[in-house]
């Protein structure tokens, strides 16, 4: 099946009208009919939710979700009390070398649920508001996957990509020709690493709430430092 | 699926006062927080627009904190609070906060500060110990303006012991003395003349005296000093406030003033001690009261009252001397109606004494207050004939005195009432009943005759009478049990700060009322200890001095009971002050929210003192064993 290519969105609010339609899942439409901000809204009127995923490996086409944090916030304020935390019961084998790194064991997952059973909850999370993640292809592309395995649909709707603005702000300073003179080249834009440019403090990785939190502080960093309250939300979702 | 926040929770946890949470504790903060960042450079907290309604918790960066003229106050890193003076001291910006590097802040909600300060007593030492004198400085209202003449007692003008002559001494050799220890007056006693009390002070000689009565008139200064000295005394308690002094001095036109303690002389004071001390506002609005001259004047003068209440309360003045002031205050008002009176009715038949009662007598009225009076009458007064001239000065006073805001007593306590208009001997019978066969049920509504005063007239009969209840009261346990009881009716709220115990009445519902559920039950409390002890004293303060004397409180329990007293008095006055100043009938009820967390938290306090105390006193007077 052909992957939908982010560039080829050109009007979030409209997409998400159409796949009101062409859903036929009632949890996905009822999701896609909460609908998305206009293209000109500024970033100081809009309601984020921060989403992180820990899955069995890189491969969403071979691997699966096992846990999932999420958070809202605003530009102010990131409201912890409204954080969420799942865990699932993966759709594969739990690979031995993804234990290790999550600290997430067979036993722990056991009694998990699966994905299907959280689904709607999650949704109801997200509906509405604009999706912040750390480096897209992993929440964009599992969820996606991992929801054509079991209902036979995927999903898609507009992220704010943290790790593409590091990215993106990395390129044009290496781009800079004085900057290549002087041989600075990118940095890492891995999560930890791009939350140190903006002294964030350091979180011990692997916990899909904490990577949540830690992607929803570095956006208000992002924006204080880089862009303003009013600058227009589709400057930077994709 | 609640989230846990394993990772906010880990780091509230390394940093005071949080380390001495238990875990339950930190999870609800950690579920409550808010995180915000802040770029190096960006304004936190401005002085201008904001109020702070949360507590800060510096995760990391630097943050510091100004003055209101804008220079550094503090500079705060990770782990670091700021915000709690503000919570403190009604959500008011105290230092402006600026991020001096990227900081990221944990915002922990008001709700959860002052549940801990509730519940966790090193949580709330920690946020109000640090800069307690700031704290102190910013809930005091400004004390530089204070005034000496208001906050100063008289006792502390004395400087020398006091001199006393025998009656026999000649003039001559009283002169004598005079001139070598360079006074003006000196106090003369007569050891034969000795009253019940072991008093012997008979009289004054003046300077005055000695020009006028000796050198004048010829007289020889061999004689007796008993012959020229002034007997009628008008002297002063040795806890009166300065401005009291020099008020009694103004309206008898004397000079010097014995001062008092136990009905001793202590010391003596001069016009010259006090003319230093600048006149005071309060002071004039007291002797203009003197010069109205009908009830319609007084009424007009009244209206200034409130004012005069509030610049003391500004003045920060503590709640005995405004107590007192205003006491003194509404005692010339009745003075003046009842000279008004003389000259309407004609001069009285019989000598009679205008009493106050209640808490005019224990000097501890404040703007919010009704009339309590009564008269006693000279022993031949003859109802058939004299009843008519008392029944209308009764009224006229206690009209005027409702006309000037003293409400009339929804008891009828008043002297318009036939009731409490009683010869001498028969307020003798009056008080030997209640204190011989008592039950609570009839001392219920006579607790008020046991803070008794005269303002006018022989004021020395309300003395006496005193006196006399006091000697009959105390070895009378029944008697002081059942008073005890009847102290017990009127509880704290203790359930307020949690559950939010209000006053049931209409316009109220979310408040509490300090005199009725505060400093009511403590003067109950106070006054049968008093009683018990014998004590001539009838302001609260001045009570408890004697009781801690007396010894019969557990250790410091007595001193607990003077600043619950005067903690919750504050808060009372302070509210009557700040109701006055927003143009709102002032009352005695107080709500919640329109408490600083300073009071509300001492207010809790003082409330559990005051219940101990109630404790206390069931035991000590075997409430328990009363039957009836």
């Amino acid at each position: 099946m052909r992957h939908i290519r982010d560039k080829e969105i050109l009007n979030w609010s409209a997409f998400l009208q159409l796949q009101t339609q062409k859903s036929k899942d009632l949890r996905l439409q009822n999701f896609y009919k909460s609908g998305t901000y206009q293209d000109d809204t500024p970033l100081s009127e809009i309601d984020f939710v921060a989403l992180d995923f820990e899955t069995t490996g890189l491969d969403s086409a071979q691997n699966s979700i096992i846990s999932i944090g999420l958070v809202p916030f605003n530009l102010q304020r990131i409201f912890c009390g409204k954080a969420k935390q799942w865990y699932i019961n993966p759709q594969d084998n739990l690979q031995e070398n993804s234990i290790i790194i999550h600290g997430i064991t067979h036993s722990d997952l056991k009694h998990a649920p699966d994905l299907l059973r959280v689904l709607e909850q999650l949704l109801d999370e997200l509906a509405g508001k604009v999706v912040v993640v750390h480096y897209r292809r992993i929440e964009r592309d599992f969820l996606d996957r991992n929801l054509r395995a079991l209902i036979n649909e995927g999903i898609l709707f507009p992220v704010i990509d943290t790790m593409q603005i590091e990215a993106k702000l990395q390129r044009t300073r290496s781009h800079k020709f004085l900057n290549w003179l002087k041989g600075r080249r990118s940095e890492s834009i891995r999560l930890a690493n791009s939350r140190l440019r903006y002294n964030l403090p350091a979180y011990p990785p692997h916990d899909a709430l904490t990577d949540a939190i830690a992607t929803a502080e570095l956006f208000q960093a992002q924006v204080k430092h880089h862009f303003t309250a009013d600058t227009k939300i589709a400057k930077l979702w994709v | 699926m609640e989230a846990e926040l394993l990772e906010i929770q880990d780091f509230i946890s390394q940093y005071a006062p949080f380390n001495q949470l238990p875990e339950e504790a930190l999870r609800d903060v950690a579920q409550s927080v808010e995180i915000s960042y802040y770029r190096a450079g960006s304004v936190i907290i401005d002085f201008n627009n904001d109020k702070i309604n949360e507590l800060f918790m510096i995760r990391s960066g630097v943050v510091e904190l100004y003055r209101r003229k804008g220079e550094l106050y503090n500079r705060l890193d990770q782990g670091k609070l700021f915000g709690q003076m503000g919570l403190l001291t009604n959500n008011k910006v105290l230092f402006p906060a600026k991020a001096v590097k990227d900081t990221l802040l944990y915002c922990i909600p008001e709700s959860i500060f002052h549940d801990f300060c509730e519940r966790y007593e090193t949580f709330a030492d920690f946020v109000e110990v640090e800069d307690s004198t700031r704290l102190k400085q910013a809930v005091e209202s400004k004390s530089d303006d204070a005034n000496a003449l208001t906050t100063s007692k008289v006792k502390t003008l004395l400087t020398r012991d006091v001199l006393m002559l025998p009656s026999s001494s000649s003039i001559k050799s009283v002169a004598q003395i005079m001139a070598e220890e360079n006074i003006s007056a000196v106090l003369i006693n007569d050891p034969e003349m000795e009253d019940d009390q072991g008093s012997s002070f008979v009289g004054i000689i003046t300077e005055h005296d000695l020009c006028v009565k000796v050198i004048a008139s010829g007289l020889s200064v061999d004689n007796p000093v008993s012959q020229v000295m002034s007997t009628e005394l008008i002297s002063l308690d040795h806890n009166a406030y300065i401005f009291e002094a020099m008020l009694i001095m103004l309206r008898n036109n004397v000079h010097h003033l014995p001062i008092l303690k136990n009905k001793q002389p202590i010391g003596l004071i001069e016009v010259a001690d006090i003319i230093r001390y600048e006149s005071q506002n309060s002071l004039l609005f007291v002797s203009s009261i003197f010069q109205q001259q009908s009830t319609e004047d007084l009424v007009l003068l009244s209206a200034q009252l409130k004012d005069c209440f509030v610049r003391m309360v500004n003045e920060d003045a503590n709640s005995h001397m405004v107590g007192r002031a205003m006491s003194e205050i509404g005692r010339n008002f009745k003075q003046r109606l009842l000279e008004l009176a003389e000259e309407k009715f004609g001069p009285p038949p019989v000598p009679y004494c205008f009493l106050a009662l209640g808490s005019m007598a224990r000097d501890e009225q404040l703007i919010v207050t009704d009339q309590d009076n009564a008269i006693i009458l000279d022993n031949s007064y003859q109802e058939s004939q004299h009843n008519d001239y008392f029944a209308k000065l009764a009224e006229f006073v206690c009209d005027g005195l409702a006309a000037c805001g003293y409400t009339y007593c929804t008891g009828n306590i008043m002297a318009t009432n036939p009731e409490w208009r009683k010869t001498q001997s028969q307020w003798e019978d009056c008080f030997s009943d209640w204190i011989d066969d008592p039950s609570p049920q009839a001392l219920l509504n006579a607790s008020i005759f046991f803070d008794i005063i005269g303002v006018y007239g022989r004021v020395k009969w309300a003395e006496q009478l005193y006196a006399f209840m006091l000697r009959r009261a105390k070895k009378n346990n029944r008697f002081l049990a059942c008073l005890a009881r009847n102290a017990l009716n009127r509880t704290p709220p203790l359930g307020f700060f949690k559950s939010f115990v209000m006053e049931k009445d209409g316009g109220h519902k979310n408040s509490i009322n300090l005199k009725r559920r505060g400093t009511a039950p403590l003067a109950d409390l106070i006054r049968v200890h008093a009683l018990a002890i014998g004590s001539q004293a009838q302001n609260s303060f001045e009570r408890l001095e004697d009781i801690i004397e007396a010894g019969i409180l557990p250790k410091s329990k007595g001193e607990d009971l003077q600043h619950a007293m005067e903690l919750i008095s504050l808060v009372r006055l302070r509210h009557q002050a700040l109701d006055v100043e927003s143009n709102i009938e002032p009352d005695n009820k107080v709500e919640p929210k329109n408490m600083s967390d300073f009071e509300r938290r001492n207010l809790k306090d003082a409330f559990l003192v005051l219940s101990n105390a109630q404790n206390f006193l069931k035991y000590r007077y075997n409430v328990n064993q009363l039957k009836g």
